[in-house]
């Protein structure tokens, strides 16, 4: 990635968080915290790292990427809807009456793989692929991004257990892991530490970025898999909220809705953030 | 029924390879031979009935067909949410069957019961139901199964189910069979209790009474048309199910007489009581002690034609 691409990145991670914005405010909904907190990740996964074509969304050797952790599917809206894969002018229908887009992402909308909203489904339908894919000899691969939540569920443990058991090295579990649910820190509700070392021993080959600097981002993604015959986990480290300073690191803007005056300096502060 | 089954799917198998079996470590004695056969199309999850589900969805969304394939309530209670937001709301081709319907595991307590399933099944939005009551409709029915794109739920026997029907016969979703013709009442049956739904019709006849027995084995999308017939055609309707009385094959054959203006045919609804099977016993000495015996099915045909 040079450094115009690396701009572009950084421009579209700051549109992105301005639609979610937006969009949560003008639908009264909440999960922005979420959103933001994979701001900076989806536009480097969908500029340079996943083979997939807005002019084509359902080509047969695309990319598969599973957002499972459906409800900061806002964010991915917003990306999609930047680079093409529907018009941008949908995300002014977001959590409305008789809406293009509901609150929880859904594949009727062209570019969602996968319709998620519940946790623990993405990465055991992110499994079914990954052996789909090899066993027809398709050399595509299958990315599965999931939230601290997610890894509270047990579903998604049977996957993570299943995948190294088959050496299922065409996936790769992203995680946003920013340490923060619903009702507070996940270290004091399920304690996911170290999940680094709880993924090796379970048999993946996993690594850790800062999920908000994107080169790293784009760095970790660059040569995958991490090693040959393993499942892939790169676990971003991030900040729920970031971006907007009374939201960051605060598991009140796991729901919280936000007021005109709130909204205006979210967007005061993502915009002088260029 | 269930090396009916599995002796079909090993069939379809080898002329169709999209055909993938995704288990949870159930299926001794009859899942090996495809396994040798397609390991590259067979999974063993693990006791891991939400994988499993979700797995098999992901397999099925890259164009193939999976069968999840388990006992009892497993791969449907355990799994209920991955059957209903990724196999139905995706309409993915999944294919979940169940060996044991109702009792047939009676011995071994409520765990291995499946006895809601019909209910919690057909209220889920693109999803087929199937309950074939012998070997005849199980093969039948799996050959509609396969060839169906959409998620199905089959709801198989056990071993050891008499034959209801005189050999092969050809099945379709939305169908039924009718065994009998009778004009005194119908008597419809789904899935292997049906035996006690013939026994009870012979019995009958020999009494001078004549029923027409129907199989309703595709429960949905349900065959109305014969359901509106037997309003019109007989004076009254037994339905037979091993099934809890909530929301079975009793409620949709009642739902369509009052939807099709109907439901003034004389009607009973045999089925479990809603209630905890504490009994321990076989499945036929289950189905006595809760209201599915030949002497229930005849009491309940003289009872409403009196």
């Amino acid at each position: 990635m040079n450094e115009a691409e690396l701009t572009k990145c950084h421009e579209l991670a700051r549109k992105v968080r301005i639609h979610c914005l937006k969009m949560v405010h003008k639908g009264k909904s909440g999960h922005i915290g979420s959103m933001l907190s994979m701001a900076d990740i989806l536009p480097v996964l969908y500029t340079q790292i996943l083979n997939v074509d807005p002019k084509n969304v359902k080509k047969n050797d695309r990319d598969r990427f599973i957002l499972s952790k459906g409800h900061g599917g806002a964010a991915l809206l917003a990306t999609l809807a930047e680079l093409g894969f529907f018009p941008l002018e949908w995300l002014d229908e977001y959590y409305c009456d008789n809406g293009k887009l509901s609150g929880h992402i859904s594949h009727h909308i062209p570019g969602v793989e996968f319709s998620t909203g519940s946790l623990g489904h993405g990465l055991p339908v992110a499994c079914g692929m990954a052996m789909a894919a090899k066993q027809a000899g398709k050399k595509h691969r299958v990315f599965c991004l999931c939230s601290d939540g997610d890894l509270n569920e047990g579903s998604t443990w049977e996957a993570i257990m299943l995948a190294a058991q088959h050496h299922w090295d065409n996936l790769v579990m992203l995680v946003d892991y920013n340490r923060l649910q619903a009702l507070g820190k996940s270290r004091d509700i399920i304690d996911l530490e170290s999940l680094k070392q709880k993924l090796e021993i379970f048999g993946w080959a996993a690594r850790e970025v800062d999920g908000h600097d994107q080169k790293a981002v784009y760095e970790s993604l660059r040569d995958l898999p991490l090693c040959d015959c393993k499942p892939s986990a790169v676990i971003f480290r991030t900040v729920k909220g970031k971006g907007v300073s009374f939201m960051e690191n605060d598991y009140r803007w796991h729901y919280g809705g936000l007021t005109d005056e709130l909204l205006a300096q979210a967007l005061k502060e993502v915009e002088e953030a260029k | 029924m269930r090396k009916a089954f599995n002796k079909e799917l090993l069939s379809i198998a080898k002329r169709d390879p999209r055909v993938f079996m995704i288990l949870a470590d159930i299926g001794y004695g009859e899942i090996e031979e495809f396994a040798e056969t397609f390991p590259d199309r067979f999974i063993n999850c693990g006791v891991a009935e939400q994988n499993m589900t979700g797995v098999a969805c992901g397999v099925a969304m890259e164009g193939n067909i999976a069968v999840t394939y388990s006992i009892a309530n497993f791969p449907t209670l355990r799994c209920l949410e991955q059957i209903r937001n990724d196999v139905c709301y995706h309409d993915a081709n999944v294919k979940i069957v169940i060996i044991g319907g109702g009792m047939a595991y009676g011995e071994l307590g409520i765990s291995h019961h499946s006895t809601e399933d019909i209910a919690i099944m057909r209220a889920l939005p693109n999803m087929v139901v199937l309950a074939p009551c012998d070997k005849a409709e199980t093969v039948a029915l799996t050959d509609a199964m396969m060839a169906y794109n959409g998620p199905v739920y089959f709801r198989c026997g056990y071993k050891g189910e008499p034959d209801l029907h005189n050999g092969p016969i050809e099945a379709k979703i939305g169908g039924s069979a009718q065994l009998r013709d009778g004009k005194a009442a119908t008597v419809f049956l789904a899935g292997t209790v049906g035996v006690n739904a013939k026994k009870a019709v012979e019995e009958l006849a020999a009494e001078g009474i004549d029923c027409r027995l129907v199989s309703l084995y595709s429960i949905k999308p349900i065959d109305k048309a014969a359901i509106v017939r037997a309003a019109k055609e007989t004076k009254a309707i037994v339905t037979l199910e091993e099934h809890n009385i909530c929301g079975g094959v009793g409620s949709a054959v009642a739902e369509v007489l009052m939807d099709e203006g109907v439901g003034d045919v004389p009607f009973k609804r045999l089925a479990m009581p809603d209630v905890n099977a504490t009994k321990v016993g076989c499945q036929a000495w289950m189905r006595e002690q809760y209201g599915l015996g030949v002497n229930d099915v005849k009491n309940a045909v003289k009872s409403l034609l009196k």
